[in-house]
């Protein structure tokens, strides 16, 4: 007859089962943690590594002389029609003068983004004395060149299947040794509107578009989801009214942002008749999105004003609306600001509903008003997503990292704020 | 006179109302001195004079602003001829177009006519006319209003009730817009929701296998006869949503109780900031990451292991999603998780078992409420997430569940069908709406039900 366990045996009969479970737990969860934290250090990285070259550009030193026969026959100067794409094709031919042929002439001008002619224009129209005179300039290089020096363009492959030509590769490694050929700041990325010349593509139009609606977020969200939130706090009484208004805010705060832009188009488009396209709308449906965020944060705000205050208040004569204006506002309007800034930041990365309300389109300019067409930036992103071109990929991750700078300026003063006025009662 | 402008008279004629029934507040009882012998502070009085003068000015305005376009076109079209509004609806809106375009000076499609030049001389008229007859009406009603409150203010009048009264009415306005919003929400997605079942029957969209909105334009056009069978957008949908979310509950889940449980207070103050980056991130940045990234990493993954993978793989989406989701679980998770009362951790580990035991047997059964209600949040945002799928899953409608072959959602659809130009009496546009109209209730379903369950189980422990 075997002897029966005891307890304490049956517990060390287990204990090295349960402590290695223990151990597999831990590590698990240990696991789970580091998923998050290494896809955010892989995705940084990639983006880094995608987008930190869009930063600068090639461009090339041409020596141009603003001959008068090129760009004013006959005396006459028209800024509209003058060729000064040719001015850009002399500088070339006397810069590499061995190259005859209208292809490998034509080869030859590829090398140099036709903005180049666009610079010359403005610098005509800004100073017309350089009629005549020859000047040093720099010029941005073709998208394909930028691509090359960046080295995205392997010169090893075979010549059909890389876009330079061997002639191409010996004319810029001419350039390069003639101290030609340099990479600077990119400045046109954030001095320009959308382009499909990827070295003429800029950012600005999308950050004015975005600029543009976040005023009107900003103006209509936060007043209105203050209010709101004061009322539902301080003076809602416990009735079905009140309860629908708090279940309704709770659930606009989950549902998909693209029915907000089904919202817009329906509601703002075509029953209202504001213009597609406009920021006015953009911003319209964006403050509607952000308004549940605001509430929410503003109400949590003003939850953590303690009684004590309100009734010293009252107890002093305040009436009640004083109360919360004089005194129960004041204490919380940190706590509301930081939940302004959260929801600007989650409307700043917002694009779904944007492209419900025609905000997609391909614009040049850069809007100036609330009713010009306009896009935004994280739909700019978007846009530039599906281009082909390797160099659109780049600016594409340059925008990216532009629209994360901002977001995290925006949260980190969320943060600081919440740090500064933060009060323990 | 510009909006802008009739604006700022307006805030400026206010701001001096203030001043003045404040002032004349003070010189009805004779004098600072005297000021007790006022109702209510002098303030008071002089808000009350400048939201009298300020505000129904501004109602006027905004109903004008919204009628006026209205008006005039329906003034437009009265004065042209016989033969011109006889047109069809979409001529006729055509025509319009032009005479605004003309007014405005723009290039104009088509042949001028004397007609049309005269018609758009008639409009930039009656654009001049409306802003006259605003600006007077405007400024005339906010003159009486600051006269009619002026004229009233006298010691006993009680101007902080009434003041208090009409904050009261605006704060109330402004909480009823969350409700306003959800009803906008419906009837518009309802509305042309109607609009497409009436052309393709119900039974067809909720149940029909063959996804294909091109609608024919012509009569005679061969191939595009337009199917509206949603059933592979909703198991599209599914698909990504459920490879989402096997990632992200099981990852959420064990970082919420890792960071809850075992984690020293550094690590947690370290990991929980950068998880709520990850929870920042725009979704259009994950769809880069997911199309240019993750997609092609996937596509040469499975097929160096035999597999064959679409190069929009609804893995690839899927993955992407789930890591975007994961803050939420987590957080929802750890809500839950720090719901439960310590005494009945304390009570387990005082009894011998070891922390997971604690976990797995006490712990998480008691929060399993709250962790269902996050986790069908957490479906519901998958179900509604939009730019990741446009830009990482594919358009064609594959009726299948393959991981690696490319199938379409709900979202992307709405996208593309509403995506340029569009007009709204053809199937293809409609169904935007109907697709809208399942979105919307499926996850005001979910949301309502994992809200619910959220709040009820936080409570019960409080």
């Amino acid at each position: 007859m075997t002897r029966k366990l005891t307890t304490r045996e049956k517990l060390e009969a287990g204990l090295k089962r349960r402590r290695r479970k223990e151990l597999a737990f831990q590590l698990t969860g240990m696991l789970a943690t580091t998923v998050g934290i290494v896809f955010l250090g892989v995705f940084f990285a990639d983006l880094l590594g995608k987008g930190s070259s869009a930063f600068v550009q090639t461009f090339v030193k041409l020596d141009v002389e603003f001959t008068e026969d090129v760009i004013a026959p006959g005396g006459e100067l028209d800024l509209a029609f003058a060729d000064f794409d040719g001015l850009v094709r002399d500088a070339l031919r006397a810069e590499f003068p061995a190259v005859s042929g209208r292809s490998e002439r034509r080869e030859l001008y590829k090398l140099v983004s036709i903005a180049a002619g666009y610079q010359m224009r403005d610098m005509i129209a800004a100073d017309s004395d350089l009629l005549g005179l020859t000047e040093t300039i720099w010029v941005p290089a073709s998208s394909t060149v930028d691509m090359f020096v960046k080295g995205n363009i392997d010169p090893t492959l075979d010549e059909a299947l890389r876009p330079l030509s061997d002639a191409q590769l010996a004319w810029i490694s001419h350039l390069q040794n003639s101290g030609r050929l340099e990479t600077q700041f990119n400045s046109a990325l954030f001095s320009n509107g959308d382009s499909r010349e990827p070295e003429l593509a800029g950012i600005k139009g999308a950050l004015m578009g975005s600029f543009y609606m976040l005023i009107i977020t900003i103006a209509l969200a936060f007043p209105i989801g203050v209010a709101a939130a004061i009322y539902l706090e301080e003076f809602a009484p416990r009735s079905r009214w009140s309860d629908l208004i708090e279940v309704n805010i709770n659930n606009l705060a989950a549902v998909p942002s693209i029915v907000f832009g089904l919202l817009g188009l329906a509601v703002f488009i075509n029953w209202v008749g504001i213009p597609r396209s406009a920021p006015l709308v953009g911003g319209l449906v964006l403050s509607l999105l952000t308004l549940p965020v605001i509430i929410i944060a503003s109400r949590a705000a003003i939850k953590s004003v303690p009684p004590s205050i309100r009734e010293a208040a009252l107890g002093l004569g305040a009436s009640e609306m004083q109360v919360v204006f004089h005194h129960v506002m004041p204490l919380a309007l940190p706590g509301m600001l930081t939940g302004a800034i959260i929801g600007m930041s989650r409307a700043l990365g917002e694009s779904a509903p944007l492209l419900m309300i025609g905000m997609v389109a391909f614009i040049v300019d850069v809007p100036g008003g609330f009713s010009d067409p306009a896009t935004a930036l994280p739909v700019q992103i978007y846009l530039w997503a599906d281009s082909p071109e390797r160099a659109f990929a780049e600016r594409t991750s340059a925008a990216i990292i532009v629209l994360l700078a901002f977001l995290l300026l925006m949260n980190l003063a969320a943060v600081i704020l919440r740090k500064r006025m933060e009060r323990k009662w | 006179m510009q909006s802008t402008t009739l604006i700022l008279i307006l805030g400026a004629m206010a701001v001096a109302a203030f001043f003045i029934g404040r002032g004349r507040s003070v010189a009805v009882v004779g004098g600072p001195q005297y000021g007790t012998k006022l109702h209510s502070l002098p303030g008071y009085y002089g808000y009350f004079t400048a939201i009298w003068c300020l505000l129904p000015a501004l109602a006027v305005m905004a109903i004008w602003v919204l009628l006026e376009p209205r008006v005039i076109v329906a003034l437009i079209i009265n004065g042209l001829s016989e033969a011109q509004r006889s047109l069809s609806a979409g001529e006729l809106d055509l025509l319009v177009n032009n005479i605004q375009n003309l007014a405005a000076g723009d290039v104009v499609s088509g042949d001028l006519d004397v007609l049309l030049n005269e018609a758009s001389v008639r409009l930039s008229d009656y654009v001049v006319t409306s802003r006259r007859i605003l600006t007077v009406l405007s400024l005339g009603l906010a003159g009486l209003g600051g006269t009619i409150a002026w004229s009233r203010i006298r010691p006993d009048f009680r101007a902080r009730n009434r003041v208090e009264k009409i904050i009261l009415v605006v704060l109330i306005a402004a909480s009823s817009i969350a409700i306003f919003t959800t009803i906008g929400i419906v009837l518009s997605v309802l509305f042309e929701a109607i609009r497409f079942f009436k052309e393709v029957p119900l039974a067809d969209f909720l149940f029909g296998l063959n996804w294909s909105p091109q609608t024919a334009i012509r009569a005679d056009q061969v191939g595009s006869s337009g199917s509206f069978g949603a059933v592979p957008l909703f198991t599209g949908t599914l698909l990504i949503t459920a490879i989402a979310m096997f990632v992200a509950v099981p990852v959420g889940l064990m970082t919420a109780i890792y960071l809850a449980e075992y984690s020293s207070r550094r690590i947690r103050g370290i990991a929980k900031p950068l998880l709520e980056i990850l929870a920042g991130i725009p979704t259009v940045v994950y769809g880069f990451f997911a199309a240019l990234t993750v997609a092609p990493w996937v596509r040469r993954v499975g097929e160096s292991i035999g597999f064959e993978v679409a190069s929009e793989s609804a893995l690839a989406a899927g993955l992407v999603m789930g890591i975007m989701i994961i803050p939420l679980v987590s957080s929802l998770a750890d809500d839950a998780i720090n719901a439960v009362p310590s005494a009945m951790r304390d009570g387990a580990l005082g009894l011998g078992s070891t922390r997971s035991e604690t976990m797995t047997k006490v712990i998480l059964p008691a929060a399993l409420p709250g962790i269902v209600g996050g986790i069908l949040l957490a479906v519901s945002r998958a179900i509604g997430e939009t730019m990741i799928v446009v830009m990482a899953a594919g358009l064609a409608a594959n009726l299948t569940a393959n991981p690696f072959a490319a199938v379409t959602t709900v979202t992307v659809q709405i996208v593309t069908l509403l995506v340029g130009d569009q007009e709204f009496d053809s199937a293809k546009t409609l169904a935007a709406f109907a697709l809208g109209l399942m979105l919307f209730v499926v996850t005001l379903i979910l949301n309502v039900i994992g809200l619910s369950v959220v709040r009820k189980y936080r409570e019960q422990y409080d």
